[in-house]
Parts: C-alpha cells; sequence; structure tokens
C-alpha cells in the first residue's frame, strides 16, 4: 500500500507546540485522579490533625474494610457506565446474595461453592439486566430500576422475616472478612486485584478499548463493526459478578445478614463513579477513579464521624461534592476545547 | 471484462416501512476502477451505500462478492470481506484518540494479544504522511474540524487495506488541496487494484476521478455507463429527469441601507479584526478555506459565541455579546452548517421545528395553539415547495434537500432582517440547490440582507453581489461582483493576495 504517487515531501512531524499542548491535555484529563488524591490526603490530614487516632492503625483498617466493597461495586457499575448505560440493580444484587448465600453456608456447603454459587447469583442478574437492555433494547434505566425490584423482592420472600448469624455460618468465611495478609486485610485486596484486572483489561486490549467506543458513539460504534450488544451485556455480566461477589465479602464481613443488606446502595455506588471522573454519558474515565471515588466517600463518612460532625452532613457532603465533581468536569471540559482550538489554529 | 467484478448488486429492492428506497438497482464494481454514483438526494445513494456495507439488508435482489452471492449480516463481516466504506457524516468516537478511532477493533498486537500503542501511534503517523496531513494520533477527536474528522474517516478506511472502498461524499467538507490529496490516494489505491466507489454533489469530482458512472433517481437504476463522452448536462438529465439550470445567478435587486454592520470583531484565537457591512438586497458571500473563520464569525456575530473585541449592529442597534435570544430580536437569523446537529431537531415533526422560533407568538392564552403551529407551518412548506407526506412526519424521514428547507422555513418565519446562511446547498442535490439559490434572491429583492457562507467558488460567484475573503482568521480581501473570478477570490483565500 505504499504508491508512488501517495509518498509525501514533508511528514507531518509535530509542531513545537504541539506535544506540550497535548501534555497538557493529558494532564487535565490525569487531573481527576491526581485531584480525587490530593483530596483524600488533604482531608485524611486534618482530620488526623484534631483526631490522631483517625489516623491510627485500626483506623485506616476500617475505612479500608469500608471502602472494599463499595469500591468493588464501582468498578463493576463504571465498566457499565462507560458504555453509556446504568445497573441500578446492585444494591439489590448484594442484598440477595448476601442472604442466599449464608442460607446455602448455613445449611452446610462448604466456602468455596458457596462463593461460586454467590458470584452465579450475581452473574444471573447480571445476565438478565444485559439481555434486556442490549437485546430487547429497553433503556437501561427502566430496566433496571424494574430488576432493582424484582430482586429486592425475590430477596425478601426468601429471607421471610429471618436472619442468618455470624454461628450459623462457616469459620472460613468469617476469617475471610476478619483475616489479612501481612497486615492487609483480605477485603480491599481482593477489591484491588479485581480493580487491577478489569482496568488492565480495559485499557490495554482492543475488546476492552471497545466498551469506550460505544459508550462514545453507540452508532459509530454499530458502523465500526464493534459487537455493541455483545459488549454491553458483558459489561452487565461483570457488574452483576463483582456485585454478587460484594455480596459474599457483605456476608464475611458483617457475619449477620436480613432481608434487606445494601439496600439503597445503587445510588452511593454511582456517586463514587461519577465523583471518580466516569463521565455519566459513557465513554470517559477509568475504574482506577471509581474506585478511588469510593475510598474518598467512604473517607468523608469515617472523617465526620471522628469529627463528632452530625450525620445528616453526610448525605449533604456527598451530594454536594458530586455538584462539585460534575462542575469541575464541565470547566476541564471547556478547558480542553480551548486547548484543542488553540492548538489547530497554531500548532 | 472477463473477471467477476470485485463487489456488485444485483436486482436490489430495499424498502422502509412505504417508501421504497431502492428498486430493482444494479450495479457492479470493477478492480482497478473507480466507479461514480449521481443521483439527487434522496434519490437512494446513501441506502445503496449501506446495503454494499451490509448496515442494510436488501428485502429482494443479492450482493455478489467476486461473483458469488453474500448475505452480511452486519458491517463486520462486510469489513472482514473487504469493503472500506467512508461515511457522508463522520462517525468518530469523540472521546477516543485519532489513532484509536482509526484502528478500532484491528488494534496492532504485542504480546498476550494487548494492544500495541507506540506501533498503533506510528501507523497512525505514517498515514497522515500519505495523506499529508499534520494530525497529532494521540490527540481526542472531539475539537477537530468537520474537515480533520473526514480525514481521520479517509485514513481509517485506507488502513484496511481495502478491496473496495466506498466514499460517501468525502470532499463535502474538504478544500481544495486536501480533495487533491485525497484524489492521488484514491488513484494509487485504484492502481494497486482496489475497487472504488465514489460519491459526490460536485459533478466535475466524478468527471476527473471516475472510469465510469451509475445514475440513480427516487430509488431506481437509470444508467450505468463510462464518462468517456458524457457531458454535464447528460448527467444532470440523468439525475433529474428533465433539464435543470445548474446554477441560478442571483437577480438585481435595489441595494437599501445598512442592515448588518459588523466593526473590528475579534474573537482570540479564532478571528481578529473583521469588519464588514450588508445592506439590504444584497448578497455578501463570506469565501475561504475551511478553518479560516468564516462559521465562527458567522456564531459570534449571531452570539452564539462571544465576542473578546469589537462590534455587531443590527439595522443601527448594537447587540450585546452572546446573547442569541438579543440577535433574534434585532432581526438576525442564522441557518448553521450542520443541519443535522445545529439546524433542526431530529425527532421532532416538520410543523414542531419550523413553529420552534416563534412560540411566543403561536401562544393563544398560555398554551401553544397547534393549529397556529400547523397553519405556519404549512404556509412556508407551501411557499418553499417543500416535498413531504404529512407535517407531523418526522424530519429525519426528509430528503436532506428537503430538510435545509425546514431550517429555511424554521428561520424565515421570524421575518428576519438579516439572514446569515452558512453553507446553505452542502449535500443537497442540484434540483434543489437551483432552488434555495432563488429563494435566497428572492429574499435580496424582498429586502433582506443575505451573508452566505459558501465553499462552493460557483456559487460564491454566481450569487454574491461583493465576495469577503476569510484567510486564517482575518479578513483577507473584499472583491466586488465585476472583479469576482475563481482565481481572485481562490488566491486571496490562500493568502497569496497581495
Amino acid at each position: 500500500m505504499t504508491g508512488p504517487t501517495t509518498t509525501v515531501a514533508a511528514p507531518p512531524e509535530q509542531a513545537p507546540g504541539g506535544r506540550s499542548a497535548r501534555s497538557r491535555v493529558d494532564l487535565v484529563f490525569r487531573a481527576r485522579e491526581l485531584s480525587l488524591v490530593i483530596a483524600l490526603v488533604l482531608l485524611i490530614g486534618a482530620t488526623g490533625a484534631v483526631n490522631p487516632n483517625f489516623l491510627s492503625g485500626q483506623g485506616i483498617e476500617d475505612i479500608l474494610l469500608n471502602t472494599a466493597i463499595l469500591a468493588l461495586l464501582a468498578v463493576g457499575q463504571s465498566v457499565v457506565v462507560i458504555t453509556r448505560n446504568l445497573d441500578l440493580s446492585v444494591g439489590s444484587v448484594v442484598g440477595l446474595v448476601a442472604f442466599v448465600t449464608a442460607d446455602v453456608l448455613a445449611s452446610g456447603w462448604g466456602l468455596v461453592p458457596g462463593v461460586v454459587f454467590g458470584v452465579a447469583i450475581g452473574a444471573a442478574c447480571g445476565l438478565l439486566n444485559g439481555l434486556l437492555v442490549s437485546f430487547c433494547r429497553v433503556p437501561a434505566l427502566v430496566v433496571t430500576l424494574g430488576t432493582l425490584y424484582v430482586i429486592q423482592g425475590v430477596d425478601h420472600y426468601i429471607a421471610h422475616g429471618r436472619q442468618i448469624n455470624a454461628v450459623d455460618l462457616p469459620p472460613a468465611l468469617l476469617s475471610l472478612g476478619n483475616g489479612s495478609v501481612l497486615g492487609v486485610p483480605y477485603l480491599p485486596l481482593i477489591t484491588l486485584v479485581c480493580m487491577l484486572l478489569i482496568g488492565y483489561y480495559l485499557r490495554s486490549y482492543p475488546s476492552g478499548r471497545e466498551f469506550y467506543a460505544i459508550g462514545s458513539s453507540p452508532e459509530a460504534a454499530r458502523l465500526a463493526g464493534v459487537p455493541v450488544r455483545r459488549r454491553v451485556l458483558t459489561a452487565y455480566l461483570v457488574s452483576g459478578c463483582l456485585a454478587g461477589l460484594a455480596g459474599v465479602l457483605w456476608l464475611a464481613r458483617f457475619g449477620t445478614v436480613i432481608g434487606d443488606s445494601a439496600n439503597g446502595w445503587e445510588l452511593i455506588v454511582i456517586s463514587a463513579v461519577v465523583v471518580g471522573g466516569v463521565a455519566i454519558t459513557g465513554g470517559v474515565g477509568s475504574v482506577y477513579g471509581a474506585a478511588l471515588g469510593a475510598l474518598l466517600l467512604t473517607t468523608i463518612g469515617s472523617a465526620l464521624v471522628v469529627l463528632r460532625v452530625n450525620p445528616f452532613w453526610q448525605q449533604a457532603i456527598t451530594g454536594a461534592l458530586l455538584l462539585l465533581a460534575i462542575s469541575v468536569d464541565r470547566v476541564l471540559a471547556m478547558r480542553v476545547a480551548r486547548l484543542l482550538r488553540n492548538r489547530s489554529r497554531h500548532g | 471484462m472477463a473477471a467477476p467484478p470485485t463487489l456488485a448488486l444485483a436486482n436490489v429492492s430495499k424498502s422502509f416501512g412505504a417508501v421504497r428506497a431502492l428498486r430493482d438497482v444494479s450495479i457492479e464494481l470493477f478492480a482497478g476502477e473507480t466507479h461514480g454514483l449521481a443521483g439527487e438526494n434522496g434519490a437512494g445513494k446513501s441506502t445503496l451505500v449501506k446495503t454494499l456495507a451490509g448496515v442494510h439488508r436488501p428485502d429482494s435482489g443479492q450482493v455478489l462478492l467476486g461473483g458469488e452471492p453474500v448475505d452480511f449480516a452486519g458491517p463486520a463481516d462486510a469489513q472482514q470481506a473487504g469493503v472500506a466504506v467512508i461515511y457522508q457524516e463522520p462517525t468518530l468516537f469523540p472521546d477516543l484518540s485519532v489513532a484509536e478511532n482509526i484502528f478500532m477493533g484491528r488494534q496492532p498486537r504485542r504480546g498476550l494479544g494487548r494492544i500495541d500503542r507506540k506501533s498503533m501511534h506510528a501507523r497512525t503517523r505514517e498515514l497522515f504522511g500519505r495523506l499529508g496531513v499534520a494530525l497529532d494520533p494521540e490527540q481526542p477527536s472531539r475539537g477537530l474540524s468537520i474537515a480533520d474528522q473526514q480525514l481521520v474517516e479517509i485514513a481509517k478506511a485506507i488502513s484496511r487495506d481495502a478491496r473496495v472502498l466506498i466514499m460517501d461524499e468525502p470532499t463535502a467538507a474538504l478544500s481544495g488541496h486536501e480533495v487533491t490529496r485525497l484524489f492521488s490516494v484514491a488513484e494509487a489505491l485504484r492502481e494497486q487494484g482496489c475497487a472504488l466507489l465514489f460519491i459526490s454533489h460536485r459533478l466535475d469530482e466524478i468527471f476527473t476521478l471516475c472510469q465510469r458512472v451509475t445514475t440513480l433517481r427516487d430509488g431506481a437504476w437509470i444508467a450505468s455507463e463510462p464518462v468517456d463522452g458524457l457531458t454535464h448536462d447528460d448527467l444532470i438529465r440523468r439525475m433529474v429527469g428533465r433539464e435543470v439550470a445548474t446554477l441560478f445567478p442571483k437577480e438585481e435587486a435595489a441595494v437599501g441601507e445598512v442592515a448588518l454592520k459588523v466593526e473590528r470583531l475579534t474573537r482570540e484565537g479564532v478571528f481578529t479584526d473583521v469588519s464588514f457591512e450588508v445592506r439590504r438586497g444584497e448578497i455578501v458571500a463570506l469565501a475561504g478555506l475551511v478553518g479560516a473563520g468564516r462559521s465562527e464569525v458567522a456564531r459570534a456575530v449571531f452570539g452564539i459565541d462571544r465576542w473578546d473585541a469589537g462590534s455587531v449592529t443590527v439595522d443601527g442597534a448594537t447587540l450585546p455579546a452572546g446573547s442569541p435570544t438579543a440577535a433574534m430580536n434585532a432581526g438576525l437569523a442564522l441557518v448553521p452548517e450542520d443541519r443535522r446537529q445545529q439546524g433542526l431537531v431530529m425527532d421532532l415533526s416538520i410543523e414542531r421545528n419550523i413553529g420552534l422560533t416563534g412560540l411566543r407568538e403561536l401562544r393563544r392564552g398560555p398554551t401553544i395553539s397547534r393549529r397556529a403551529e400547523r397553519d405556519r407551518a404549512r404556509d412556508w412548506a407551501l411557499r418553499l415547495q417543500l416535498k413531504f407526506a404529512r407535517l407531523a412526519d418526522g424530519v429525519g424521514v426528509l430528503s436532506g434537500g428537503n430538510q435545509q428547507k425546514v431550517v429555511l422555513a424554521k428561520w424565515l418565519a421570524t421575518e428576519p432582517s438579516v439572514l446569515i446562511v452558512d453553507e446553505p446547498t452542502r449535500g443537497i442535490d442540484v434540483g434543489t440547490k437551483a432552488e434555495v439559490h432563488r429563494l435566497l434572491s428572492e429574499l435580496a429583492g424582498q429586502g433582506i440582507a443575505v451573508l452566505m457562507i459558501s465553499s462552493e467558488l460557483p456559487e460564491v460567484l454566481g450569487m454574491a453581489d461583493r465576495v469577503l475573503v476569510m484567510h486564517e482568521g482575518r479578513l483577507a480581501a473584499e472583491i466586488p461582483r465585476a472583479e469576482a473570478t475563481e482565481e481572485s477570490v481562490m488566491s486571496a483565500a490562500t493568502g497569496r493576495a497581495a
């Protein structure tokens, strides 16, 4: 494909301003992860100064444990949101999985079959969502709002007001919730591994990039031959599996479950995703950002407790942070647009 | 030719609901040949392209690949078979980098099936080198001009090593230099044995590039014939089935007082120190290469973008910066460049779209009167000879030319004193184009001041009383009608004028 007529005299070298303008653009995009880290450091520093207990080993371990489940859900959710979809059912899935897994474990199943069972239930819920959204072309908001209530209903039906306690559960499961390796608890480690695997897949594999392509422009993705429905289905499957795993971890952490664990969590998860820089309109963001968002929201919650602030403020602050995140995105987007504009003139 | 055609349609029909987009159409694309496709908007060209590309499945008839019938289940199948398409509207992923846009689904791999970004960027640079484009492979495609987006599309298509390359109006947004580049690449691909299908409303281009041409009219096949020996008029006659004046020259109109006065208008980094006047009864063309800042001036004058310095006066009243509402109230109307994105609400009906600019006048009491809305739409549809089935139909079903008429109707209904039209005939068929020209001329005759942005020189020369030429954000020349020629306008647009 190198015909003589198509050779070009001057290779399109970077204009002198080009490289630096781009790295500035890159910086603006990375600024989200960076600003989350800075916010975290400031928050932890300030709270630690007021109450040194906050920085004790126990305090930090608590934050990590509390973050683990939320971050795991945020990672799954961001895969869905990147494709310009939404999964509102994750809170219900956690509740259902936590209860039915407790049920089978209490009836004598081993730990491994129990975990596999829990993840499989989550996967089944994800499959249902994915099929309805991708093949029946029902908007994601409606589908997952529906499954949120259906799954919750099933959960309540199975639980029937019962409570399953730690004494009924195998010790192996509970040590998963409390144990640690080299001082780091298992739960955040599991989340970390899932996050790294999925983050690496999304960034480095052609099929991973297709999730971004779909969210960025569904029509262009279709014309480019991207298997849109299969990828959207996969996104819901991932979200479902991770919600299933989160359900098992929930059980391991708290030991006691009733019928409506994690009720209402879907909105916190989505907040974490958005605060973490995943565009709600798809195509932009990373699972790392989403996990950082979860860490920040959890840390704020803990800090407010330590600072003896009325819990009411926690929700208000989460909301304010969400608005702040969206405003910052807006400003950054305008900055980038201006950079690109100046660049195409001068570069 | 002994060898079977690389890709062909045999007696293909395709309907969408009641609309018969293609009726018994056949076309044969041979290796080493560039085949032109001509037809008015709505003639079925895009449907034909999408059938070849695997987007649509024919209701009847066959797609033949190398003489064998194939059934493309989707675009991916057609791409596998070596069919690459450059669509009329760029279809890019705004959030992804230019290189990712080009190689989506076919990224170069390294160990463990991972994407090899370095080699992807190098190959993108090499492609841009062949096209003579200086774009950064790593920049996001959001923010690229339409011309640059189109160039990315072209790079994407040629990167596929396609056996068949289909180009649906690739040149609509390109400047002369870029068109030349594209043609030399197309020519090289043809010599290497690629089969090309080329669609353009600029008939000159079909005559330059193609060996054979197929004409469609109203979804039906009219002719497939060698280009040699064919004249422009022959081709136009096949397209419209009647004789038309290709260009409608502007009629003389009494020139009145100054309606629009722009003084030293500047938007940093976009355009600088732009001053001009448009009088009632005049058509003033704003010419220049793509990216010279013409549309940006229009957007600023209308208040969509803010200006940093200067002033805009309409009928003696000074406009505030950045307020389209004030501009509308002062009697300005802007028919934008991109009618699908900016000119129309594609999901709304014809009548709703036309009514949008006059919701206040359409009010009866606190609510909008559906009857007033419909009357207004019907009135303008008749005056502009809009072709439609029902006013309640979505504008999406109309052809490009008729969509443009809806945008015009929407703005003319505001009874503007200054009408700014940005590329009023882009992607519009010859017949409708002449109608739009006649209409603009009539409007000027009624005392409206018309500012027309156009990349088509014949249109500029035929229609304008004066030609303003922009070059890199500045007004480079003002040429009266008598002195305006292709040479004088182009040399000012390319910055060669003194």
